[in-house]
């Protein structure tokens, strides 16, 4: 079995220079919880950008409610400024069937019609099952099914890579 | 017919007997207790090893709900439920439709019942016109077409002057009336009152409902020397009340039911309707007075309470569901449960449903009060063959009575009946 | 010699399928709501105020008991959970009542209702309800007799949250027809589990009976003692049939001793909140001057409300039997 090294820290540099170039004037950084919102707390900061970055949810608007239920841990959206009108760049930190960035956009679309909505994500590891592209990705990789891979961040805010078998515990 | 009940464990509470022998029964009656003769040539021979021999329950309160509902079938199914559950004579409440206060429709139940052929029936009088509580019954005439005493089943009569004259009345020809102790007024509830029915939200019945009631009663005693058979007494400060009636003298009895044996208030679990019940069940310190008072004979009889209730009054929410309980084929097992728990000897747990519940008729019985609930060369053939230690589920389903309704479904009990016996002739057998 | 059963609000995972009652819900159910609640009231601000996570599914308001308000604002929770909500009035009358209630949950289920909102008049009808629906029918007890009131419950400690944050340093003082009140019950049973130390349940001996104290209250019969030093007041609304009943000489002689006016509000802590489950009756159990002023928070109240009834329904929606 190979195992696969990710650097978090060597790919987020990369990403930040990838959404720098995404960036249109007023554009907001809105980040997918939890990890996209770690990754748009600091690229907010190393982007220069004024004000705080969006935090976004999908907890209300996912498919699979039925199956799963009202998540114990979801977080909240918070969205700091206005949303109509404005160009969107969400952030997120592993982008795998699409279904988690289509349930976010429906919330998005909640607050408001935004000019654009684009996507950047420190991982993308295929694997789509909706028709959605990101406009940056600092990595590309493939993953068998049962594993699942999430961005982690120790108390200092350093960023790694967690990868698990699905079911396996934490 | 003949019949030879072979080595059962014969257990007579009233002559004290405990020992493994045969009882030989010929025309209805009793021919012999001890080694069978050799001239005695049995039509059918039972097997009872292994089994207990007991003389047949005595139930002092079941509901047979008729006259009523004759096209249901309900007597011949509350019928066969009592010969089921070993019993052979049974006391009916008058809280029929209409209810028993004219002689024509004792004489009809009887008759009915008689046709039957299982166990012995003795009716309760309405005590008072359509137990409206003002005009008394013709006592005298009920009582030649059959009748054991005089009731008003659930309804109190409000009217102390009625109630004064109506024991005064009865106390003329020595008659018996049994009255469920409750105030009229205190007594709307459908649960105990406590921390329970409170936690609940259910209206609650306090325990001076019982012993307001107990007191007037025992008032009309003292002035009228009328006999009074309490009936269902549920919490323990009226147990102790009749503790000291008796001790006083007073000509009372009482008995308790297997529900309030065994259950508290707690039962009622997520508003149970089958716990839905009157008197309502009390709490702990209560159940341990009724076992108290059932051991140190404050309490004389056990009685099954049966009530079949319709489903469709069951499954209503708590305070509208009908109150009651089958209860005719749980009485012996729940008897018996109680029996193990407190460690009773098996003559004495047996005692509160054979020979006591015949103490408290007395009289009324006639002739028969001679061999009623025990065993004797002579006596009357009514039997009851159970197994002791084998232990049963409780399903709604399987029993005989319509009524399906019952505290204890999915319990396992103790105590399979295996035959019953009446008048010498074999009304059950599950052998 | 009982048989036990498990609680029927929840499901073999010990997750929440109907709401019946607050008792016996564990502390971190009842955390988890209100804070499902909360992301719910920031819903409630946005442009478009829908979610749709109950979408396709049939809600069914029965309401054996009246209750404009009540069933309103069940009504705008399902529908802003993006429901489909059906109300029926079922009027109690004695001809219509073992057949109302059982033939009623057998109907409605062959309509494929997903879930029963239930107000009845008698305490433990929800729990027949429940037990008698299709596995996949949530129940939500909208008011069961003199039992609960879970949600009214839920959201009176969704409002203690918001202005008070620390459940554990809290004196709460619930006051007036308690026995009579589910509202009273359901409070009782939250605060106590969220633990707060001291819950005063205050009125006259005939509404807040001593058996009480075994629901974990101190029980008060004098006024200023139960309001004295008090974070929390929360004033039940007197019912006019308890004055024919022999349990109240009249309303005027409750609101000279039990009802809360400045006077009696300044024995409390200054920064204490004044809740009411509604509606209220001036003059009764409750001052206007209080009702209207700066410590009321009858308002807001309405407003969780509202948020607490979609993370109930969210939260019973995405468990299964």
């Amino acid at each position: 079995m190979s195992t696969l090294h990710l650097d978090a820290e060597a790919l987020y540099r990369d990403l930040a220079g990838g959404v720098r170039g995404l960036l249109q004037p007023g554009a907001a950084l809105v980040g997918i919880w939890s990890g996209g919102a770690w990754l748009a707390e600091r690229l907010q900061r190393d982007l220069g950008l004024a004000g705080e970055p969006g935090v976004i949810t999908s907890a209300l608007h996912r498919d699979d409610f039925d199956k799963r239920g009202m998540a114990a841990d979801a977080g909240q959206t918070r969205l700091p400024f206005e949303v109509e009108g404005r160009h969107i760049v969400l952030i997120d930190d592993v982008l795998y069937t699409g279904r988690t960035t289509r349930a976010v956009i429906n919330e998005l679309f909640d607050f408001g019609r935004p000019a654009s909505v684009t996507l950047a994500v420190l991982v993308d590891r295929g694997g789509r099952e909706l028709p959605i592209q990101p406009a940056y990705s600092a990595a590309r990789v493939t993953l068998p099914p049962e594993r699942r891979l999430a961005l982690a961040r120790n108390a200092a805010g350093h960023f790694s890579f967690a990868i698990r078998e699905e079911g396996a515990a934490p | 017919m003949k019949i030879l009940i072979r080595q059962g464990r014969v257990v007579d509470p009233a002559t004290g007997r405990d020992e493994v022998t045969d009882i030989a029964i010929a025309a209805g009656r009793i021919v012999a207790i001890g080694a069978a003769s050799a001239d005695f040539h049995a039509n059918r021979t039972l097997d009872a090893q292994g089994l207990v021999v007991a003389p047949g329950l005595v139930d002092l309160a079941v509901r047979l709900r008729e006259p009523g509902h004759e096209h249901e079938g309900m007597l011949e199914s509350e019928m066969a439920a009592a010969v089921a559950g070993g019993v052979t004579s049974l006391v009916c409440l008058p809280d029929t439709d209409p209810p028993l206060d004219e002689p024509g429709l004792v004489e009809m139940l009887k008759f009915r019942a008689r046709n039957l052929n299982q166990a012995h029936v003795y009716p309760l009088g309405a005590l008072t016109r359509g137990l409206a509580g003002e005009v008394l019954t013709e006592m005298a005439e009920l009582t030649e077409s059959g009748c054991v005493g005089f009731s008003q089943a659930e309804v109190p009569v409000k009217d102390t002057l009625v109630l004064h004259r109506a024991l005064l009345y009865a106390a003329t020809f020595g008659y018996t009336t049994w009255l469920r102790p409750q105030d009229p007024f205190l007594g709307n509830g459908v649960a105990a009152k406590g921390p329970l029915a409170t936690r609940m939200g259910l209206t609650g019945v306090p325990v001076i409902a019982e012993t307001i009631a107990l007191n007037t009663i025992f008032e009309l005693v003292r002035d009228t020397q009328a006999r009074v058979h309490l009936c269902r007494l549920s919490s323990a400060a009226g147990i102790e009340l009749v503790r000291r009636a008796k001790a006083e003298g007073l000509p009372v009895t009482c008995d308790v039911s297997v529900n309030h044996l065994h259950l508290t208030d707690v039962d009622i679990g997520y508003f149970n309707a089958a716990m839905r019940l009157v008197p309502p069940l009390r709490q702990q310190r209560d159940r341990d007075a009724i076992r108290a008072g059932l051991a140190d004979g404050t309490i004389d009889a056990l009685v099954s309470d049966h009530t079949p209730v319709d489903a469709d009054m069951k499954t209503l929410p708590f305070a509208e569901a009908e109150p009651g309980a089958t209860g005719l084929e749980l009485l012996l097992a729940l008897a018996l449960q109680w029996g193990e728990e407190a460690r009773r000897p098996l003559s004495e747990t047996l005692a509160s449903i054979t020979t006591a519940p015949v103490g408290v008729l007395g009289e009324a019985l006639g002739s028969l009060a001679s061999s009623a609930g025990r065993l004797v060369a002579g006596g009357v053939a009514d039997v009851c063959l159970f197994d002791p230690g084998e232990r049963w589920a409780v399903e709604p389903g399987a029993l005989r009575s319509q009524g399906k309704h019952t505290p204890f479904a999915g319990y396992q009990l103790p105590g399979r009946v295996k035959c019953t016996i009446v008048a010498g002739h074999i009304a059950h057998e599950a052998f | 010699m009982m048989l036990p059963r498990r609680n029927p609000q929840l499901n073999a995972h010990g997750e929440l399928v109907h709401l019946l009652s607050i008792e016996g819900l564990p502390r971190a159910v009842i955390h988890q709501i209100l804070d499902t609640a909360g992301t719910f009231l920031s819903v409630n601000d946005r442009e478009v105020k829908k979610v749709p996570l109950l979408r396709g599914k049939s809600v069914f308001n029965l309401f054996f008991e009246n209750s404009t308000r009540t069933r309103t604002t069940f009504e705008i929770a399902a529908k802003r959970l993006s429901a489909d909500v059906i109300n029926l009035d079922i009027a109690r009358s004695s001809t219509a009542k073992g057949e109302s209630l059982l033939d009623t949950i057998a109907n409605l289920s062959a309509m494929h209702a997903d879930m029963f909102v239930v107000r009845h008049g008698e305490s433990g009808a929800p729990y027949l309800i429940a037990q008698h629906c299709a596995p996949h029918v949530h129940v939500v007890n909208a008011g069961d007799g003199r039992h609960a009131h879970p949600t009214q419950g839920l959201l009176d400690m969704y409002t203690i949250r918001h202005f008070k944050q620390d459940f554990t340093r809290l004196t709460v003082a619930i006051v007036g027809d308690i026995v009579h009140s589910r509202v009273a019950r359901s409070d009782i049973h939250a605060l106590t589990t969220l633990g707060v130390p001291e819950v005063r349940a205050v009125g006259p001996k005939t509404l807040v009976p001593g058996d009480l104290r075994e629901m974990g209250v101190r029980v008060c019969h004098d006024m200023a003692e139960g309001i004295r030093g008090a974070d929390v007041i929360i004033m039940l609304r007197l019912q006019n049939e308890r004055m024919s009943g022999a349990l109240l000489p009249s309303a005027g002689e409750f609101f000279k001793n039990y009802g809360l006016t400045p006077d009696k509000l300044a024995l409390a802590k200054p920064d204490a909140i004044v809740m009411h489950p509604g509606p209220i009756n001036r003059g009764v159990e409750i001052d206007s001057a209080v009702a209207d002023g700066r410590q009321s928070v009858i308002l807001p109240q309405v407003t969780f409300g509202i948020a607490v009834r979609m993370a109930v329904m969210s939260t019973i929606a995405g468990n299964t039997a």
